[in-house]
């Protein structure tokens, strides 16, 4: 299973950069979104993968009787999960806030806290750049 | 003398303590060495060990007793000048910091008492800090002499690597030639020179020496004069027995000396300011004892070993007139305001005291018979003439003796002979504190030349002895009054081209003005074009790398991810071995597939509601994955934060823009932004390979699953980990929720900023069925009840807070959306952030509980039992994490739709 989640977490991972590097803050926030799944994966992975039972003991036993899952990565994923959900609420409430002040979600043109040195003109610019 | 308190206390340090070094002289001059030992880092042979012997022990003697002097003059000089108290700390810590470094035996110690000097001198330069001309001379001094000790402590990690030790004593008590022929010796050399070569001036680092002028004229005297810019100097002394005696050694040192020497001797004519006239001369002083530092082949007695105290010996002739003098200056500009040579005169007079002082200095600067000046430029020239010195050198010392000679009959003259100009102040002689130092220095140049016994035997062959391991004294021609013909005959000439050169004044100064324009080249200039350079790189990247556009940001981030991947495989060697993909089965690679083609469409999508489902499909397909491979608890996790999630992308997504006017980057850039994707994405899938190929660790998982039940209590092993092994972690981690809560809400304050009429696009309203409305109202209390059961169930059964608090938001987000924020504040009865903030309080409350019933570590598991009923704090930690997911995502969503 572990190649097919390498695999999988490539493709998250491109999707995620060419959705960050889009200009659209909206689709910026869907590769946040994607970029969390594809760390959760990369996690679980590392710890190793294999159809085993989940990490639990029955009762009256000290110890699990038969092979189960690796119980440290999920202890880390499901931390990270609400820690991404958290992160990615984060990011949509500042896009929105973004949204009202600077009327735009385009990237490009958020240019308040650094705006172009040549002043005004930054469409002219970004075709330069580009 | 006058001042506050401390400005006096101030001068009775220097003052006592060169009391103190002074009882040292009877012993260290028998030849004793006074050592005090001090453990500092002993593991990496750093100790701050002090030594006093002849050499440390002379050094010593001119900062305490030059300082207390300078304090004296400075105490009533600087009146008026604000924070007095500032400018006695500085020079109270350079003087300590100077004793250090004489003082100190560890060569990382040295350095340490170094730096400090450094940072005191930028600290003193930049006093006047409201002046530009002040502040960039203090920051080219700090960055010029601290460039260079920073060589100079990689030159000394390399000799103290080679020998063994960083305890001088240990290096000189070694056999030397090891040191010459060490494979690293060239290495040593260069670095250690660096650093004393900018420390003391040396030519083409001299310039920031002049610049220091900038800094009020104690410092001058003190620092800039009479002590620190002889570390340098003092440190070539130490080491001249360890790396000196070579090819590379002396021909660096005498050629570097005497470049510097005449250049500064001839630029000092040209000048009027006294401040620069004299600090040009220090240059050139400075200049003559590296030189004959670099005559000096060691060990072996003889003439040409004579080099080091004939430089020891004009060190200290230096250090007594120049000092005088420069309080001389001070104390001039003081009374007449100016301290422009052109504009002085006439004025020994109104200031005879200070006329005396100048004209004793002077003696001793131009090297007349019976002055320490001569002394010491007789025992330089009879080095310089020793058989086995270039024949040059001692024309060299002439060159730069004969300018300075005519400088000192300038100083004596111009600004108390001929007629008196109009002075801006009266122009009288002032407090005594300020002619006593030059008068006292000055008398003692002339007293030590009449009598040189003392000064001579106690001081500086003590020091010579300390330096070379033997004194020459036995030699017959070594004493006081040895002068060879043709010694005697160079200083007469001396003296009387100096006469000649004060006569032409004039014309010398023009020959040098003309002489100016010539040298297109200054290290001042150098120094600016590297800053500028500097700076220029500054701007320059900062143009290239920080456009201002998040995306360019973005590009160089991952490109440089994709470039640092690509590298680490590629060097590393890590390809992965054959893949084994046929292990999987139809199931697993359906869900990959489905998950790749959700990404996909998220990127082509151009309906938003598209784009949310397919983020739904990632979300759920991988819950898929976990639950197939054993993860039942993450898999719910994954489930609720991605129904949570779908619900507030929705929302918010609704009162944003849709794709239709979507603006993409440009053709060539999305191709560029494609190839990033991209070669991250292998990269990251190659190295997932390559990390997966080996089994993981399985010391970590079975030491979990052994001691979940005898130490955790819990059957649920990832639940045990969570609320107690690794409590402190979730701690973190909630209260990074916590925090993120607190933003959001921030965030969604109305701000003075806002704009009222900005477009909100799409309804914010209730949806408001009745069908909707019964089952809300029926189901809500139903899905509570099963949080909390999940919550309580954690500890055993999959479930646990987080999926708790994450169902129960679930249920009261589907409250908020039927009946609008205000009814779910309602049934909260508290506001969610009091909810958020409870759960915090709870969950480091327990932590608590272990440590107060049995001084346990905070947040260690603590169980009982309560009517029969097992009970812990883990469970009670699950609670207040329940409760802070709780808080937070009804922050989120109740002020989501509250706007």
């Amino acid at each position: 299973m572990e190649p097919i989640i390498s695999v999988l977490v490539g493709v998250l991972m491109a999707a995620t950069v060419y959705l960050m590097l889009s200009r659209n803050f909206v689709r910026f926030i869907f590769g946040l979104a994607l970029l969390s799944h594809a760390a959760n994966l990369v996690i679980f992975a590392s710890g190793g993968m294999t159809r085993a039972r989940p990490p639990l003991i029955a009762a009256g036993e000290s110890q699990p009787l038969s092979d189960v899952s690796n119980a440290v990565p999920q202890a880390l994923m499901l931390t990270a999960i609400v820690i991404s959900f958290s992160l990615l609420t984060f990011a949509l409430v500042l896009a929105f806030r973004t949204f009202q002040e600077l009327e735009t979600v385009d990237t490009d043109r958020m240019r308040a806290a650094e705006p172009s040195p040549e002043g005004a003109g930054d469409e002219a610019r970004e075709r330069a750049v580009d | 003398m006058t001042g506050p308190p401390y400005v006096r206390l101030a001068v009775a340090l220097p003052a006592l303590l060169f009391v103190w070094f002074c009882t040292m002289i009877p012993a260290v001059s028998a030849g004793e060495i006074l050592v005090w030992e001090l453990a500092w880092l002993p593991q990496l042979g750093i100790d701050l060990d002090f030594v006093v012997d002849g050499l440390s022990l002379l050094f010593a003697l001119l900062i305490t007793g030059i300082g207390a002097f300078v304090f004296l003059f400075a105490g009533v000089y600087m009146r008026g000048y604000p924070q007095r108290g500032r400018f006695t700390l500085f020079l109270v810590s350079f003087m300590l910091a100077m004793l250090g470094l004489v003082l100190a035996d560890n060569l990382i110690a040295l350095f340490v008492f170094w730096e400090l000097t450094t940072i005191t001198s930028f600290l003193l330069i930049g006093y006047s800090h409201e002046n530009a001309t002040a502040r960039r001379a203090a920051l080219q001094g700090l960055l010029v002499t601290g460039a260079g000790a920073l060589a100079m402590l990689a030159g000394f990690v390399v000799l103290g690597q080679a020998a063994g030790t960083f305890s001088l004593r240990e290096m000189l008590a070694s056999d030397p030639a090891t040191f010459a022929d060490h494979p690293r010796y060239t290495a040593i050399v260069v670095l250690v020179l660096l650093g004393a070569f900018t420390k003391s001036a040396q030519f083409p680092f001299h310039f920031w020496l002049p610049n220091a002028m900038a800094a009020p004229t104690p410092v001058s005297a003190y620092l800039h004069s009479a002590t620190m810019v002889k570390a340098g100097v003092f440190l070539l002394t130490r080491l001249t027995p360890l790396l000196g005696g070579t090819q590379l050694w002396m021909e660096t040192l005498t050629v570097v000396g005497a470049v510097t020497a005449v250049y500064a001797a001839f630029v000092s004519l040209g000048r009027s300011d006294l401040k620069q006239v004299l600090a040009y001369t220090t240059v050139m002083a400075l200049g003559t004892c590296v030189l004959f530092l670099g005559s000096s082949p060691v060990p072996g007695p003889g003439e040409v070993s004579r080099g080091v105290l004939a430089a020891l010996a004009f060190l200290v002739a230096h250090a007594l007139y120049k000092a005088a003098l420069f309080l001389v200056a001070g104390t001039i500009e003081k009374a007449t305001g100016t301290r422009d040579l052109a504009r002085l005169g006439g004025l020994w007079r109104a200031m005879p005291v200070t006329f005396a002082a100048a004209v004793a200095a002077s003696v001793s600067m131009a090297g007349v018979p019976y002055s320490v000046g001569f002394l010491g430029k007789e025992l330089l020239y009879t080095v310089g003439f020793a058989p086995d010195t270039p024949a040059w050198l001692p024309w060299a010392a002439f060159l730069a003796a004969a300018p300075v000679a005519t400088i000192a009959i300038v100083l004596a003259c111009q600004p108390f002979l001929g007629p008196r100009p109009e002075y801006p102040k009266p122009g009288r002689e002032g407090h005594w504190a300020l002619w006593c130092g030059p008068v006292v220095l000055g008398a003692l140049g002339i007293y030590w030349g009449l009598a040189p016994e003392f000064p001579f035997l106690r001081l500086l062959v003590p020091a010579e002895t300390a330096v070379l391991g033997q004194a020459l004294v036995s030699d017959p021609g070594h004493a006081p009054w040895h002068s060879t013909g043709e010694a005697l005959a160079l200083t007469l000439a001396t003296l009387g081209v100096a006469g000649l050169g004060f006569r032409m004044r004039g014309a010398v100064a023009e020959a040098l003005a003309g002489l100016r324009r010539w040298i297109p080249l200054s290290g001042d200039r150098a120094y600016d074009a590297a800053m500028d350079g500097i700076a220029g790189a500054a701007v320059w990247q900062t143009r290239r790398l920080q456009s201002g556009v998040q995306r360019h940001y973005l590009l160089i981030v991952f490109a440089t991810l994709g470039l640092s991947l690509a590298v680490t495989l590629w060097i590393k060697d890590v390809f992965p071995g054959p893949v084994r993909w046929t292990e999987a089965a139809l199931l697993e690679w359906s869900l990959a597939a489905l998950v790749a083609a959700a990404s996909i469409v998220i990127i082509r999508s151009r309906s938003r509601l598209l784009c949310i489902c397919a983020l739904g499909v990632v979300g759920v397909s991988t819950a898929l994955i976990f639950l197939l491979f054993g993860a039942p608890d993450v898999a719910m996790t994954q489930l609720t934060v991605e129904t949570l999630v779908t619900v507030i992308v929705a929302i918010v997504l609704l009162k944003l823009p849709n794709f239709s006017n979507e603006v993409w980057p440009s053709g060539p850039a999305r191709l560029g932004n494609a190839f990033v994707a991209v070669t991250v994405g292998i990269g990251v899938t190659l190295l997932m390979l390559a990390v997966t190929a080996s089994p993981p660790q399985p010391d970590l998982q079975e030491y979990f699953e052994r001691t979940a039940v005898p130490g955790g209590q819990g059957r649920n092993i990832v639940n045990v980990i969570l609320v107690d092994f690794r409590a402190l972690d979730t701690m973190g981690e909630i209260t990074v929720l916590a925090i993120a809560g607190a933003a959001v809400f921030a965030m969604l304050l109305p701000g003075p900023r806002r704009r009222k009429d900005a477009p909100l696009p799409g309804p914010g309203g209730i949806m408001d069925t009745v069908i909707l409305r019964e089952t809300t109202r029926r189901l809500v209390p139903l899905i509570l009840i099963f949080s909390v059961f999940l919550l309580l169930r954690g500890h055993e059964q999959p479930g646990g807070g987080f999926v708790g608090g994450l169902v129960a938001s679930i249920a009261l987000s589907l409250y908020a959306f039927v009946f609008g924020p205000q009814a779910t504040r309602g049934i909260l009865r508290v506001d969610p952030r009091a909810v958020g903030a409870v759960g915090l309080a709870v969950a480091i409350a327990s932590g608590f509980i272990g440590s107060i019933r049995g001084a346990a570590p905070f947040l260690t598991g603590q169980w009982g039992t309560l009517a029969g009923l097992k009970i812990g704090t883990p469970v009670m930690f699950d609670v207040g994490v329940y409760l802070v997911v709780i808080g937070v995502v009804m922050t989120f969503v109740i002020r989501i739709k509250e706007q």
